[in-house]
This record gives C-alpha cells, sequence and structure tokens, in this order.
C-alpha cells in the first residue's frame, strides 16, 4: 500500500482477516448455519413448489437467496462483536494515541469481515452448484449474485459496527441478532409474497426491506435478468450501507475523541 | 418433609425464581416460541394446499404441535444452560457440598424444567385458540398431547442436564443447543412425513421426534394415535437421558 491511509486500512484489514480466521466460532456459523437451514428448508418444503403460481418447481432455486442474507447477518455479528471487544478491551482507546485515521479502522474491520461474507457466499454457490442449483441468469448472473450478496454483507456488517460502537458491547451485539433474525422470517423468506394468505403477514413481509433482498437474488436464479428486483435490492443494500457508515463514523468519533 | 424433597424443592424454586425474575431468560423462552408459531402458522398457511397435504384440522393446529414440542425441547436446553451457569458461578459447588442427596438437585431443576414447559405451553396454547386454531381431539386427547410436551421437555432437560455436569461451563452451550435443534427440524416441521423430499425424508423416517410430533398432531386432530410406539419413544429417550444426566451428575461430583 503506497498511500498511509491504504497502508492503514491494510493493517487493520489484516488484523480483522486474522482475527476472524483464529476464531472457528467466527467463522463455522457463518457457513454452516446457512447451509444446515437451506437443506431443512430443501428437504421440508418442496412440496411448495406444487403449489399453483409457485415460480419454479425447485424449492433449492428458492431457497439459495436465504443463504447469502442469512450469512450477511452473521457478517454483522462478526463486525459488531469484533469493533465491540476492541471497545471492551481498551485497544480503541490505545489506538487514539496514534495518528491512525478513523476511517481506516471502520473500513479495515468493514473489509475482513467481508472477506469471510465472500467466501461463505462462494461456498453456498459450489454447494448450491453440486445439489443442482440453476441460475437463469447465467455466468453473468452468478457474478451479480456475488456482489448483491457482497453489498447486503456490508450493509449489515455497517450497521453491526455502528451498533457495536455505540453500545461499546459484545452482548449488546449479539442482542441485535434475534430481531434482523425475526425479521428475515417475517418476509417472502419461505414463500412468495402473493402465495402468503394471510393478510397481516403478506403486509408485514411487504413492508419488511429484508424481502426485497431476497427477492433480488432470487430473481437472477429463477427468472434471469430483472430489472426492478435488482435495483430494490441494491438500492436497500446501498441504505443499509450509508445508514451504517455514516452512523459508525460518528459513533467512532466519539470512541476516538483525544483528550 | 424429606431431605430429597426438600432440596428438589429448593433448586425448583430458585430456578423458578431466576427464569421470572430476569428478562433476559424470561423473554426468549416465552416470544421465541410465539414468534415461531405466528412465522409458520402465518407465513406458510398455504402450504396446506399443496396436493397430498391432508391434516383436517388445519395448518395452524399443524404448525402448533410442532412449536409446542420445540418449545418444550428448548426449555429443557435453557434449563441446562441455567446448570452449566451455576458451575460458573461456583453456586453448583456449593450446592453438591451442601445438599444430602445430590440426585434430588437434578429432580429440582427437572421439575423446575416441567413448571416452565407448563407456563409457556399454556401461553401458547392461548394464543393458538385466540388465533383460530382448529382443535379436533377431546380432552383425553388434549391431556396426552400435554404430557406429550411434559415428556420431551423432560428428556431435554436431562440431555442438557447431562452436558451441563460433564462440561460445567456456559460455553457448553452448543453442545446442548445444537443436536437438539438438529433433532426438531430433521422431522416433518412443514409438511407431513409424505411431503418431504431427498436426504431430509431419509432422516425423518428414522428420527424418533418424528414419532412424536405425529402423534402430538394426531392427538390435536382427534386422529387414531400410535400408542405403543409414543409411550415407547417418550420412556426410551426418557430412560436412556436420566441415565446419561445421573452419570453426569456423578462426574461433577468426582470433578469436586
Amino acid at each position: 500500500m503506497s498511500s498511509p491511509l491504504g497502508a492503514q486500512v491494510g493493517q487493520m484489514a489484516r488484523r480483522s482477516i486474522l482475527q476472524t480466521l483464529r476464531q472457528p466460532a467466527l467463522v463455522v456459523p457463518p457457513v454452516f448455519f446457512p447451509l444446515a437451514l437451506l437443506a431443512v428448508n430443501v428437504g421440508g418444503l418442496d412440496a411448495a413448489t406444487r403449489l399453483p403460481g409457485f415460480p419454479t418447481d425447485s424449492y433449492l432455486d428458492f431457497a439459495i437467496a436465504i443463504a447469502f442474507v442469512q450469512g450477511a447477518l452473521f457478517a454483522m455479528i462478526n463486525a459488531g462483536s469484533g469493533l465491540a471487544r476492541d471497545v471492551e478491551t481498551g485497544f480503541l482507546k490505545r489506538l487514539a494515541l496514534t495518528p491512525m485515521q478513523r476511517s481506516a479502522l471502520l473500513v479495515g474491520n468493514l473489509a475482513g469481515v467481508l472477506v469471510v461474507a465472500l467466501a461463505s457466499a462462494l461456498i453456498y454457490l459450489a454447494v448450491g452448484f453440486a445439489a443442482g442449483l440453476d441460475v437463469q441468469a447465467g455466468a453473468g448472473g452468478v457474478v451479480v449474485i456475488v456482489a448483491l450478496s457482497m453489498s447486503i454483507a456490508l450493509g449489515f456488517a455497517a450497521l453491526g459496527a455502528l451498533v457495536g460502537l455505540q453500545a461499546g458491547s459484545s452482548e449488546a451485539v449479539q442482542g441485535f441478532f434475534p430481531l434482523f433474525f425475526v425479521l428475515l422470517f417475517l418476509s417472502s423468506m419461505s414463500l412468495p409474497r402473493d402465495l402468503i394468505e394471510q393478510d397481516w403477514f403478506r403486509t408485514v413481509a411487504t413492508y419488511n426491506p429484508i424481502s426485497y433482498l431476497l427477492e433480488g437474488i432470487r430473481s437472477l436464479v429463477i427468472a434471469g435478468w430483472d430489472p426492478e428486483a435488482l435495483a430494490l435490492a441494491f438500492g436497500f443494500s446501498a441504505l443499509f450501507v450509508a445508514v451504517g457508515v455514516l452512523g459508525a463514523t460518528r459513533a467512532l468519533r466519539t470512541r476516538l475523541v483525544r483528550t | 418433609m424429606t431431605r430429597f424433597a426438600g432440596v428438589a424443592q429448593a433448586v425448583w424454586w430458585r430456578t423458578i425464581h431466576n427464569f421470572a425474575t430476569n428478562p433476559a431468560f424470561l423473554l426468549p423462552s416465552i416470544i421465541f416460541p410465539l414468534f415461531f408459531f405466528t412465522a409458520f402458522a402465518g407465513g406458510l398457511s398455504s402450504i396446506e394446499n399443496a396436493p397430498g397435504f391432508d391434516f383436517a384440522s388445519g395448518y395452524t393446529a399443524f404448525q402448533f404441535v410442532f412449536v409446542l414440542l420445540q418449545a418444550s425441547a428448548f426449555g429443557g436446553v435453557f434449563t441446562g444452560f441455567g446448570i452449566a451457569a451455576d458451575f460458573e458461578s461456583g453456586f453448583a459447588r456449593r450446592l453438591l457440598l451442601a445438599a444430602p442427596n445430590r440426585l434430588a438437585i437434578l429432580a429440582g431443576y427437572a421439575a423446575a424444567a416441567l413448571t416452565r414447559a407448563t407456563v409457556v405451553g399454556t401461553l401458547l396454547f392461548a394464543v393458538a385458540l385466540a388465533t383460530g386454531m382448529q382443535v379436533d381431539g377431546g380432552a383425553v386427547d388434549l391431556f396426552g398431547l400435554v404430557v406429550l410436551a411434559l415428556g420431551v421437555s423432560l428428556a431435554a432437560t436431562f440431555f442438557a442436564a447431562g452436558v451441563a455436569f460433564r462440561m460445567r461451563t456456559i460455553q457448553a452451550g452448543p453442545a446442548m443447543q445444537m443436536p437438539v435443534f438438529l433433532l426438531l427440524f430433521l422431522a416433518p416441521v412443514y409438511v407431513p412425513l409424505d411431503l418431504l423430499s431427498g436426504w431430509v425424508q431419509g432422516v425423518a423416517q428414522v428420527n424418533p421426534f418424528t414419532a412424536l410430533v405425529q402423534a402430538g398432531r394426531d392427538l390435536i386432530s382427534g386422529g387414531d394415535v400410535p400408542v405403543l410406539l409414543t409411550a415407547g419413544v417418550v420412556a426410551g429417550l426418557l430412560a436412556f437421558f436420566a441415565v446419561w444426566a445421573v452419570r453426569g451428575l456423578r462426574r461433577a461430583e468426582a470433578a469436586g
């Protein structure tokens, strides 16, 4: 890295990646749990593909999107917990004594989390293809799926960083996980919105941004290229990134105040 | 009061008191079953329109049984978390020193888990009825469903207690949670066994929890319950995990 900021980002990213790789508890769940849920759902809900109007005859094609969003939730936990731990252990206070730029800490931490998210996304795709996944949008679609899943992971990781820096407690970050887990379940996760019978559930799923993240990835797998679905998915993930990064930057400014 | 009953009652009261007064323990136990019931019964109800789905009492009752048994099992797991936390704080070791009959400690934790399952199950049942769940089984069937749920809770408690007694740290949480999670979800969760597909169907056919969840659904719909099979599975799980828990308790005693 030539520029000082680039070097700082590189160092922080390296630290974040090493921290993550040294703790199996941070690597195994993002890979294992989404695949476990995918396996259970594909076997358990295959009968849903026989419903009139279901958009595909393979529940795997429908459900693979869940793995990417669930993996992004783990990115949120990892990013938030990492920064909260830095607050708890006093690392941030020591960092405040150095010429390190605030943005380097945040970007470096998020970069480390994204490396795990990228590896997880590639594993989900590999397992999916091994199980018979068929992406209608072709090879280009696969690239966009990875890009979109990175964008979603970045959005959630930034929100996790915001919570971790604001609260300064790993427990607070962990406490946020159930909230997003609930949002995932109250979305179009298991069925297309037009096939959800209960009006109240369909309304909640329609106002729930997680539905649009899922539907963006799902559109590439099932329908091919759907500009509206992709715009909504990228739009919501960009919104999460913006809210998370701005909030985390403000929180970091408070945490790194030089007194 | 015998010394056994005295110890068991003290452990039961302490566990229930902690459960009822600590929102971090109380809320997940109550909110998560209600949430899963809402998410599964509400979000997936159109599954009952799939060809081959034949459950007369409707999808809400179909999912209620699974969520009831799931809540009962996880109540047992949470009790295991409590035991592990008691070891980490040193309380359990003092308890082992003070109790004249240490099996009473296990009995106290088990009684607390049953109390907890009763409270959560009652609340879940009330919410399910309020949201229009159809119950076609009679009073005897419902009593059987309650006994089934309590049996599942007790078996899960013995399993989690066995793990907690052996590992004596809250870090054993995943070792208690994951096997129960896998056992529950590799069963006919969303659709009847016939409509499962792939390897999940193969696993579900030999999963003992499948027999229990199917029996529960037969009970709530007033269908014919394979009583011998169901009682055999419950008794087998209880006997196996009771031995597992007691041997774990002996290990904890030996560890000092």
